[in-house]
């Protein structure tokens, strides 16, 4: 006789449960997404910044040959468009940065948080200073 | 102003369908109606199969999240008038399995929520003839956003990377971790860093931010979860700089 007692075995993910695949465009359904992906590509292009400075260094340093060589090649309009694109997410990577360092330093002053606009803020102010002093340096001619 | 308004339901039967569909329904239009409120009406008056959970209706029981066009809502608190005219449309929670309808399958969360040791550990608990563990304001507002969770997994179904990644723990685990490490009664939080400093924890998050915004308690999650990650990583350079320091 069979054992009416055998208990149906746990499972813990249960085959009848319906799972949703994560589509592939998921980043493309929501604004707030994109935004995000838009922020973490935005990484490659401050990566080219810092290899591109890294060549003007070392061409700089080969003698002005070189140099000359480097400023050409930036001319190139396809240099020139990467340039510009890179620049704008550099800007949007900036902006995107220095409003979720508020978000994530909980600063304590006396036993009150100190608000975030006090924290974002001076990196701004930091940015926009040495902005305006590098555009001086390059543009006093 | 018109007196119905239309509620498009996600409905799934295990039994007999091998993906969800729509489902309309034509409920009363009462501007102090919530979302809850019409699931309520199709459910005694048009369909009594509808199945979701709810238990409180007043934001603090976190049973009834769901997705309201396509957005994580507690449905007790997403009025219809801010809808209205057009048609709502209720999901189950996106990232987690669905039994039926509206339910989802919350083992995961209580499995990943219970890693985090959410209570507080003690050396050695002191004996109740010596009374509580007294706290001042200023320790207890150290932690008492992140107390304010309902464990209602809004987050979780806005968290991208809790989709592509199911080992991730979350944000919610993850906050409630930190509002026992940030509690001055606690000493536990020895205990939970090698659970929260893992690949699968606090460094699986990308900072995406959806935790945060969903939040209908503003626990700021992704906040927790970033705090985290300087604690850890100040951990890490002392452990370099000090190895000798105490463990």
């Amino acid at each position: 006789m069979k054992s009416a007692a055998t208990p149906t075995p746990y499972t813990l993910n249960h085959p009848r449960w319906y799972r949703k695949r994560v589509s592939t465009y998921w980043w493309l359904q929501r604004w707030e997404y994109l935004r995000f992906v838009l922020r973490e590509i935005s990484s490659v292009f401050i990566a080219w910044f810092v290899v591109l400075t890294l060549l003007q260094i070392y061409s700089a340093s080969r003698g002005p040959n070189a140099y000359g060589d480097f400023l050409e090649f930036l001319k190139n309009p396809f240099v020139v468009a990467l340039n510009i694109i890179s620049f704008f997410f550099v800007v949007y990577h900036s902006i995107t940065w220095f409003n979720l360092s508020a978000r994530a330093m909980s600063i304590r002053v006396g036993g009150k948080k100190v608000p975030g606009f006090l924290i974002s803020g001076p990196n701004f102010v930091a940015w926009f200073v040495i902005s305006g002093v590098i555009a001086w340096l390059l543009l006093r001619s | 102003m018109a007196d119905t308004i239309k509620l498009e339901v996600s409905r799934y039967s295990p039994e007999t369908d091998a993906a969800p569909h729509f489902q309309s329904f034509e409920v009363p239009f009462r501007k102090d109606w919530v979302v809850l409120d019409a699931l309520n009406y199709i459910k005694d008056k048009q369909d009594g199969s509808l199945t979701y959970r709810w238990s409180c209706r007043m934001g603090i029981c976190g049973s009834c999240g769901m997705l309201v066009n396509g957005e994580p809502k507690l449905t007790c608190a997403t009025f219809l008038a801010d809808y209205a005219p057009q048609p709502i449309r209720v999901e189950p929670l996106r990232n987690f399995p669905v039994i039926r309808d509206l339910v989802i399958a919350m083992n995961d969360f209580m499995r990943k929520l219970q890693k985090m040791k959410p209570w507080l550990i003690r050396k050695e608990e002191k004996p109740v003839s010596e009374g509580e563990y007294l706290q001042t304001p200023e320790q207890l507002e150290a932690f008492k956003q992140y107390s304010m969770c309902i464990n209602c997994m809004l987050c979780y179904a806005a968290c991208p990377v809790y989709g592509l990644d199911p080992l991730f723990s979350g944000p919610a685990a993850i906050a409630l971790a930190q509002r026992y490490n940030l509690d001055s009664r606690d000493q536990g939080a020895k205990d939970r860093f090698p659970v929260l400093s893992q690949h699968d924890a606090i460094w699986g998050c990308t900072f995406v931010g959806e935790c945060t915004r969903v939040c209908p308690k503003h626990v700021d999650p992704a906040g927790a979860i970033q705090q985290y990650k300087l604690t850890a990583a100040l951990d890490w350079v002392k452990s370099v700089v000090m190895p000798w320091g105490g463990k």
